[in-house]
């Protein structure tokens, strides 16, 4: 998952995965974070911090990493109508865990027009809204590297995590009733893999590595860009998260609103911070343990539970915040 | 391509010209980036749309379909006007020294020699001076005012900067900015490459196109070096290996010709073929043409091609025209002159122009076979899908028959892409249920029908009688077979000429490469310029050494390039005349006193002194042409031309329509529409996420991009109403769609002169089969003419009309 300290940026064939089978080395001792189980025990050792970086200006919006995800996920993307836009399917979904997002944007600086290609998806926050926002113990789950996977055998599809997603991005399928999101390929990363979608990705424009790495590419990128003129040019890993996992180098850093609605200063909802805080204990006594999966089993100590003031305000936030999403100016 | 995908990535300057190579070739695409990346390369595109190439663009300027010659020209005189030339490349290896004949010139947007009423040209003026000693004659000051510079000159003076903005729509500022930054690449140390496709192919003077652009190439000094070239973007992952092969009615494999009926006889035939030297000391590399077309014959008919029967010369077919195209078989076909059509590999009913045509074509056939991995919907034309197909089966009385092929990742062997490798690949699976290899499927038909001309006879049955069909297993053919018999073997032990005991290759072994190829029968070859593909150091096409020593880009040990391994073309005119890389830091080649060393296989002997030989062996001169003498039907220079449908007239001459040359048949041209009835010009293209109509049949595929649409402005849709994502409907004269509208701020109207233009696109990868949903493509609406020298049919420029529509179901 290194990159090779001689070469200035990530390459494909350094991105090739080792040809030599490996066990699997991401484990439920590698998490530091589990909704709903405050008490977890911390964690058997402290893996590298990994990162996805996406850069804007090499993305050519083909959704060959649409493809991949969904070929590696074995998702079934709906055949859905043309809406007159390129955001096929129209919206992240449970069978779509990632989107290109094309924005149109008529520069008034330079006069240049600009076709702004953003793949949107799980941020992996260093401090994930949605795993702090999940009543479910254990649906939930942050690697020590950073990666943050939804444990489905756990998850209740209350969707509460979206509320949580500063970013909009989990989607609960109507099928099995269960949250979906990127897991950053957790299964391919614990073999020595990177992404499918890094993988596919032609222009290398999604490179896969350790965070520190991906910043020392990322800051190389911007200096390119800086060069051909986009002096606001930037990395995108916002501080109001933590950080995260998956982050972006964009031509106008200070403008992110302009890729298709990327939020400024993203943050955890003030509610889901204090509903969900370090000193309250929650649970969910109608779930109980039953649906507790074999990742975590064993970590827990004892049922959660929640108030019924928490699960009103939950419902509030899913209906108050999801119910009408924020109009896009490029649709 | 003249040079290679890899190479790409040792250029300064990408120009995206005629193609969209992100979209259509995204994989490829990744050498722009790594040019982007560790060169600090600029990319610019020049495009009717915004394309999602223009969005990893530098700098992009819009330009009206079909206009490019003019565009190409005007930056050919700023270059020259403001000496932006590489001039001891265009005094030493282009044409510009030589003297044209006085009886040559241009007025009217028509050079000399036009007949209106053959639609052709008498090309006998458009040639060089010959001199008393049969050489051309040439001024190497460029002062003789009928040399090919000051021709050159005269001819590009009248594309101004202002009639680009006129023609074009290309605003002025845009076309100098651009201007500037390809005029840096005139110095020896700074390359350009140019990368097109169909965007250049698909006009009525395509091929004008990429003269244009090879002719600014050979100005700049870009023809021949690293991270320069002419790069031909192939649209299927072997169109290469197709035309190399010679898939065409009129070429046999390696760029031969088939002959025509006037050519009774072998010595007729090589009589105009010899290509004698144009200069003193040229090489002229077609001198060997009778040696590659022996070893052909060889080839195809053994022993029963000897040089007593003229190598069996009469076993093949001879042309009564120019050359039996597509175009011209489905005008056979709507005539009713075809009983049979095998269609191998190809969906004509969309990828062809014209499907009303089309389709009246197909119900006039007796029979048609579809041999392909998927349904097609030429295998259904017959069937009725509603407004999608609105045939009536029972008057269609063609008999289908669909034979299941095997798809390209169950098959092995090589797949040649852009840059001329030949790359073998291996089967990751076995065809399902019934289908089969293609080589099964025809070899069966092919002993089906020698036992017929065995048992019942026929007229002339000896070319299929005495067909050469050696293989292990005469059912199946395998592909490691067929490729050594591309390559060639000895026949006979072969002796070197000047040396007679010497023993060049013994008889029964692989040739080396197309050097030992002989003229006397004693080899045998089925394509000359694979040769070296397979030979007695096994299959150089499974070669995986992704070493790069010094990372010129060359990867030379990485499967085979034709030809003999080189992987850049005119690889010779990377140096000066001294043979002095131009650019050290980008040396290809070098002389060494004694010969040519350096990171590639010399196109030139290896032993060619500098200051004698030139670099472009294959032509008589010696060197590349600025003029074209008479060896392209449209002219020695590229002229412009409007599209046969274009809402503006010609400018040299208002009374010209189209190319005027171009071959259109009768009907053809009384289905052509004007601008009064049909004012929007159209244009087609290709997206990522599909592949042609292959992929829509795949469910990821089409869930990617699901359904049919037309690009059109915002003001397009303010003008007439249309929605975002709301219906349309689109009519050319010959036929209508219907189409979800995206409306985008990436398509602007073009102001021409006076005049705004309006421009939509019209993607091509829905039909009637497959999991994707049903809809059209652009050839319901496309003209049914293609371009003069190839014919190509002219699908990116072409009138239409557009309206709201409630939904495809109103009709």
């Amino acid at each position: 998952m290194t990159t090779d300290p001689n070469l200035d940026s990530p390459r494909t064939a350094v991105s090739n995965p080792p040809v030599q089978p490996m066990p699997a080395n991401l484990g439920a001792g590698d998490v530091v974070r589990a909704s709903a189980m405050p008490d977890l025990p911390a964690p058997e050792r402290q893996l590298t911090k990994v990162a996805k970086l996406i850069d804007v200006s090499k993305c050519i919006g083909c959704k060959a990493c649409q493809s991949a995800c969904a070929e590696w996920n074995d998702t079934t993307p709906p055949i859905e109508h043309n809406v007159g836009v390129y955001e096929n399917p129209s919206d992240l979904g449970p069978e779509m865990f990632t989107l290109m997002r094309f924005a149109e944007y008529e520069n008034p600086e330079t006069g240049n027009f600009e076709w702004l290609i953003r793949k949107d998806g799980c941020m992996h926050c260093e401090d994930p809204g949605c795993l702090k926002a999940c009543p479910a113990p254990g649906a939930i789950v942050q690697y020590s590297n950073g990666i943050v996977d939804f444990i489905h055998e756990n998850c209740i599809g209350c969707g509460y995590c979206i509320s949580g997603c500063p970013f909009d991005i989990p989607r609960v399928s109507k099928v099995d009733h269960k949250s979906y999101k990127c897991t950053l390929c957790s299964d391919r990363v614990a073999v020595g893999q990177g992404p499918a979608c890094a993988k596919a990705c032609p222009t290398q424009a999604i490179v896969f590595g350790t965070k520190e790495d991906m910043i020392t590419h990322a800051n190389a990128r911007v200096e390119d860009l800086k060069s051909r003129g986009y002096e606001n040019a930037g990395i995108y890993d916002p501080a109001g998260v933590g950080g995260t996992h998956v982050f972006y180098v964009l031509q106008h850093a200070d403008q992110p609103n302009l890729y298709s609605n990327l939020p400024e200063d993203p943050k955890i909802s003030g509610v889901v911070q204090g509903w969900k805080g370090p000193t309250k204990t929650v649970g969910l006594a109608a779930i109980g343990l039953a649906a507790v999966g074999t990742l975590l089993h064993g970590l827990l100590g004892r049922a959660n539970r929640v108030s019924a003031e928490d699960e009103v305000l939950a419902e509030e936030l899913v209906e108050t915040e999801q119910a009408q999403p924020q109009p896009r100016e490029d649709v | 391509m003249t040079n290679s995908w890899t190479d790409i990535k040792n250029t300064d300057l990408v120009i995206v010209m005629g193609g969209n190579a992100a979209e259509a070739h995204p994989c490829g695409f990744k050498w722009v980036t790594e040019a982007k990346a560790h060169r600090g390369a600029k990319l610019i595109v020049v495009d009717p749309r915004f394309t999602r190439t223009a969005a990893v663009s530098d700098y992009y300027a819009p330009i009206r379909p079909g206009s490019d010659i003019v565009f190409l020209m005007a930056m050919i005189r700023w270059m020259i006007e403001n000496d932006k030339v590489q001039w001891d490349y265009v005094k030493n290896y282009t044409n510009a020294a030589y003297i044209v004949k006085d009886e040559f010139g241009w007025s009217d947007g028509l050079f000399t020699g036009y007949d209106e009423e053959k639609r052709d040209y008498d090309k006998s003026s458009w040639d060089y001076v010959i001199g008393p000693d049969g050489f051309a004659e040439v001024d190497m000051t460029l002062q003789h005012p009928r040399c090919v510079w000051n021709l050159l000159k005269e001819h590009v003076s009248r594309y101004t900067p202002e009639l680009v903005e006129q023609v074009c729509g290309t605003p002025r500022d845009r076309f100098l900015h651009i201007a500037e930054m390809i005029g840096e690449c005139s110095s020896p140390t700074k390359t350009m490459t140019s990368m097109y496709a169909l965007g250049w192919t698909q006009h009525s003077k395509g091929s004008q196109n990429i003269r244009g652009m090879a002719m600014l190439q050979l100005i700049l000094g870009n023809i021949g070096v690293r991270g320069g070239g002419m790069n031909a973007l192939r649209g299927h992952s072997n169109i290469q290996g197709l035309t190399d092969i010679g898939l065409m009615s009129n070429l046999i494999p390696g760029y031969l010709a088939i002959p025509s009926e006037k050519e009774v006889d072998f010595t007729t035939y090589m009589s105009s073929r010899g290509n004698k030297p144009l200069r003193p000391g040229q090489t002229s590399y077609w001198q060997n043409y009778p040696k590659f077309m022996v070893s052909f014959m060889k080839a195809m008919w053994g022993d029963s091609a000897t040089a007593d029967n003229d190598w069996a010369y009469d076993y093949l077919p001879k042309l009564d025209v120019a050359n039996y195209d597509i175009l011209r078989m489905f005008e056979m076909m709507n005539n009713g002159q075809v009983n049979l059509y095998f269609c191998q590999g190809f969906n004509p009913l969309l990828s062809f122009p014209n499907r009303a045509k089309v389709t009246a074509a197909l119900s006039k056939l007796k029979m048609l076979v579809v041999m392909d991995p998927l349904e097609t919907e030429t295998a259904h034309f017959w069937q009725n899908h509603g407004i999608h197909n609105p045939v009536d089966s029972a008057a269609i009385q063609t008999e289908v028959l669909e034979l299941p092929s095997s798809c390209f990742a169950e098959d092995e062997g090589a797949l040649v892409n852009s840059g001329r490798w030949l790359q073998w690949h291996w089967a990751a699976g076995a065809p399902p249920g019934e289908a089969m290899h293609d080589t099964w499927i025809m070899a069966q038909i092919f002993l089906k029908v020698r036992e017929l001309y065995r048992t019942e006879g026929g007229a002339y049955a000896d070319p299929i009688l005495n067909l050469s069909w050696d293989y292990a297993d005469e059912n199946e053919p395998t592909p490691a077979e067929l490729a050594m018999e591309l390559n060639g073997r000895a026949l006979e032990d072969v002796y070197d000429p000047k040396d007679p005991t010497k023993l060049i290759v013994a008889k029964g072994k692989q040739l080396l490469n197309f050097s030992q190829v002989q003229g006397d029968g004693s080899t045998m070859s089925a394509c000359w310029i694979y040769g070296g593909c397979w030979n007695e150091d096994g299959n150089n096409m499974a070669r995986r050494d992704n070493n790069d020593p010094d990372e010129t880009g060359a990867f030379s040990n990485w499967a085979f390039s034709w030809p003999l391994n080189r992987r850049i073309l005119y690889n010779r005119a990377s140096a000066d005349l001294h043979g002095k890389p131009w650019d050290p830091s980008r040396k290809l080649l070098e002389w060494n006193g004694e010969k040519w060393t350096g990171y590639d296989v010399p196109d030139i002997s290896p032993t060619a002194k500098p200051e004698e030989v030139m670099p472009f062996i294959m032509n008589g001169e010696g060197v590349s042409r600025l003029f074209s003498r008479g060896l392209m039907r449209d002219g020695p220079f590229p002229t412009h031309m409007e599209p046969f449908e274009s809402p503006i007239a010609n400018v040299f001459n208002a009374e010209l329509r189209g190319n005027p040359v171009a071959r259109v048949f009768k009907d053809d041209f009384e289905q052509f529409g004007t601008s009064e009835e049909f004012p929007i010009v159209a244009t087609s293209y290709r997206l990522t996420e599909h592949f042609h109509f292959w992929t829509k049949h795949n469910k990821i595929n089409a869930s990617l991009q699901p359904e049919f649409f037309v690009e059109i402005s915002e003001q397009l849709a303010a003008e007439r109403g249309i929605k975002k994502g709301g219906w349309v409907r689109v009519w050319s004269k010959r036929g209508a769609v219907y189409a979800k509208a995206l409306v985008t701020k990436r398509l602007k109207p073009m102001q021409c002169g006076d005049q705004l233009v309006h421009v939509i696109g019209v993607p091509l990868h829905w039909g009637f089969m497959g999991a994707a949903r049903k809809g059209w493509g652009p050839n319901s609406m496309t003209p049914f003419v293609g371009d003069a020298n190839v014919e190509t049919p002219e699908f990116k420029a072409f009138l239409v009309n557009i309206e709201p529509s409630t939904g495809e179901a109103v009709s």
